[in-house]
């Protein structure tokens, strides 16, 4: 990793050229260069937090800053409590952890990161869009792509429960290989379909339903692929005018059928425990349940395997939950944050984190989805070889494409998984659901 | 320039003038009260300004708006629901605790001296451990795959029951699990206030002939008013401004079912990024517990001046 990595004057030097306007450069004083608090999301993988402390560590030391790390759980949403306070006081570290849209709601508050981003994407190529989607403002970048953290949660099912149904996974998804042909069968019909069947082989499939990001994310994808966009863009709400939301209602009344009737009420916990008893048959989620399945019931583990997305009408897109770094406005040391942000985006620290993850964290640059990591994690080989998305598969946030100020909102209070819950066990019709969504979303406009 | 010096006798009165301001029992309970005034000043009052002042800013914090954020709420279904909720979830809880302390403490009160203490302290358990805790446990108890309880009820042939993923069993939940937590709050203070119930009033009250109901509603109850009172009254503003045990159990749902003022604030506040309009629903707390503040100690109050 000698010659790749990013050296500070390196940076240096080729922020000054793209970016004379900002308060470049750093100085190195003989009495070492000044101290960089940071907080980092509080990996759940033992072992992942050390490997990033490491990669600080040791560009502190390369730089002589004194690097400061503080590992924030999202454990009761302490992290998202850090950042309200921290941009409240206009006081805190240096770099924090964005979950999801959070960067956007203090985009006035952080620090552009051009400077930082620009050189990568040059030397990297493209970011996941969901990603640039969420770091972006105005045409700028706020904030950096975290490694850590950031994740997709595509189907993690078992391969002997779907053969016993009909469905050979490793047919559409072989081991360690890129998919087959039949990978375009796999939609969202052929998942009911087997759905129905797992039911009555006493195995449901159990897509979590509730509001938390597990549930959100895996359902913000399906209404996607369905066309099922809530708001636009402009944040104009479309619910009503969108003949796709009814689609995916009706679609979600036979996919409940099918399902435990408590999945309204999972949280990201809930559906690790179902697929790890050996009960369930698929769920929506990243490797994490595998890894503790592997730790608690190996003979589950070594069924699993992740696949990609059902596609739908409107294609194939893979719930994401895009974590980020920023570096606010008001840091004391912000050449030195970005320089940080800068070592830890290149390719052999990315690698070393996601590897330290075993395969968990999935690299915002496209180019960085081909690390070994996700052939070598078995039993069984190539469990989560097809887990970080690729080819055809597309990042997508939910409730994307709407701004910021309203998709936070539509985040945090789940509003499509309420209306799922509404027009299925709450009674109501899909009309009246569409009716109640469009009254919801109006409250989420204003400003 | 010659120096004034006082009388003597000027220095002396105005000595003796600060030790007797100094011996009053008002400044010395005053003194001996500030660092708590401090504390409640730094921790309760600025902050609840602090969130005043929020609450009538815009959005994104930049605008003075005045009451629109209130004036908005109005509007919006959801927050009707939570109003409605919160006290449903505060008015039937602070019922069932008062009932169930009320009734355990009068157990408690006859067993005998000995073995009272250990009753006492078993009682208690739940109020002492902290609830955030305790109400894990719950939520285990209650979990959508695992349910302790439905395990039982499956064993006994009983239907399963969706405990956190329907509205109804929802919100019996999380009042059942304040009950557990608050029962025992209510159990001390009355085995306390019947314990100061002079004797000599039940056995007149027995002489007169009076049976086991007539010595509770008219000797034990109207001894035991101004204390119920209070501890309604406190009880109601804990209860309302729960915060954690519907955040562990439910985090408000399933379909906002369960949302008290305290969740779904911090729901829209926090997490939602809308920080004033948060705060505005944290504040409509106030005017409702205000006026049962106002309604309950004006009736302790017109008690203690008719005695």
């Amino acid at each position: 990793m000698p010659q790749q990595s990013q050296q500070r004057r390196k940076f240096l030097k080729t922020a000054a050229a793209t970016s004379a306007a900002l308060a470049f450069p750093y100085i190195r004083t003989s009495f070492a260069a000044g101290s960089l608090s940071v907080a980092f999301w509080d990996h759940w993988v033992p072992g992942a937090n050390n490997t990033l402390t490491k990669l600080c560590q040791d560009w502190g030391k390369k730089e002589k800053v004194d690097v400061k790390i503080d590992y924030i759980t999202s454990q009761g949403n302490k992290d998202q409590l850090t950042i309200v306070a921290e941009a409240q006081a206009r006081s805190g570290h240096d770099i924090l952890q964005h979950p999801a849209w959070f960067a956007q709601t203090y985009a006035k508050q952080l620090e552009p990161v051009d400077d930082v981003m620009n050189p990568l994407i040059k030397k990297y190529g493209k970011v996941a869009s969901a990603a640039e989607f969420l770091a972006k403002s105005k045409g700028h970048w706020i904030a950096v792509p975290a490694v850590t953290g950031t994740q997709v949660k595509p189907p993690l099912l078992r391969l002997d429960l779907f053969k016993k149904v009909g469905i050979d996974i490793l047919e559409m998804y072989p081991v360690n290989k890129p998919e087959t042909k039949a990978a375009a069968n796999w939609n969202w019909d052929t998942m009911l379909a087997a759905g129905e069947k797992l039911k009555k082989e006493g195995h449901p499939i159990g897509l979590g339903l509730g509001q938390t990001t597990d549930s959100i994310d895996w359902v913000g994808a399906m209404f996607h692929s369905f066309g099922a966009d809530l708001v636009n863009e402009k944040g104009d709400i479309l619910v009503k005018k969108n003949d796709a939301v009814k689609q995916v209602l009706e679609y979600a009344q036979r996919l409940v059928k099918v399902m435990p009737q408590d999945v309204f009420a999972w949280d990201d916990a809930s559906n690790n425990k179902y697929i790890i008893s050996g009960q369930g048959s698929m769920i929506m989620n990243p490797p994490s349940a595998y890894a503790v399945a592997k730790r608690d019931n190996p003979t589950v583990a070594k069924e699993l395997y992740e696949i990609p997305y059902p596609t739908g009408p409107k294609g194939r897109f893979a719930g994401y939950l895009p974590y980020l770094w920023g570096t606010w406005a008001f840091s004391k040391n912000k050449s030195a944050a970005k320089s940080l942000l800068s070592h830890l985006l290149q390719r052999e620290s990315v690698e070393q984190l996601v590897t330290a993850s075993i395969g968990y964290d999935v690299p915002s640059f496209e180019s960085m989805r081909d690390f070994k990591i996700w052939e070598k994690v078995e039993p069984p080989v190539g469990v989560v070889y097809h887990y970080p998305p690729r080819k055809d598969q597309t990042t997508w946030v939910a409730c994307a494409p709407a701004p910021a100020s309203m998709a936070q909102q539509m985040y945090t209070q789940a509003i499509m998984t309420k209306m799922i819950a509404r027009c299925t066990t709450g009674g109501d019709s899909i009309a009246k659901t569409i009716d109640w969504a469009a009254s919801e979303l109006e409250g989420y406009q204003r400003s | 320039m010659a120096a004034v010096i006082p009388a003597p006798q000027a220095v002396a009165r105005k000595h003796g003038g600060l030790q007797r301001f100094a011996r009053r029992k008002s400044t010395v309970a005053f003194l001996m009260a500030l660092p708590l005034i401090v504390l409640i000043a730094a921790l309760v009052v600025y902050p609840t300004f602090y969130a005043i002042y929020l609450a009538m800013l815009n959005k994104s914090l930049e605008r003075f708006v005045g009451f629109s954020n209130f004036t908005f709420l109005f509007t919006r279904e959801t927050f009707w629901m939570v109003v409605k909720q919160s006290c449903i979830f505060a008015i039937s809880a602070v019922i069932f605790k008062a009932l169930i302390g009320f009734c355990v403490a009068h157990f408690v009160h006859n067993v005998p001296a000995k073995g009272q203490r250990k009753w006492r302290g078993m009682l208690l358990i739940p109020w002492v451990i902290p609830p955030a805790m305790s109400t894990l446990g719950w939520f285990w108890l209650f979990d959508p795959s695992y349910s302790a309880f439905n395990w039982i009820f499956v064993r006994l042939g009983i239907p399963s029951v969706t405990w956190l993923g329907d509205g109804n069993w929802a919100r019996f939940s999380v009042i059942l699990v304040n009950v557990w937590y608050g029962a025992p709050f209510f159990l001390i203070m009355y085995l306390a206030a019947l314990k100061s119930v002079p004797e000599q009033l039940y056995e007149a009250a027995a002489i007169d002939g009076a049976n086991w109901w007539q010595k509770i509603w008219y000797v034990t109850l109207p001894m035991m008013r101004n204390i119920i009172s209070i501890t309604v009254l406190f009880s109601l503003i804990v209860t309302f401004a729960n915060f954690d045990i519907v955040r562990i159990l439910t985090a408000g749902g399933p379909i906002d079912k369960t949302h008290v003022f305290a969740t779904w604030a911090f729901l829209v506040g926090i997490q939602g990024g809308d920080i004033a309009l948060g705060a505005a629903v944290s504040l409509f707390m106030f005017p409702i517990l205000a006026v049962a503040a106002y309604f309950i100690l004006r009736d302790i109050s017109r008690r203690g001046n008719e005695a």
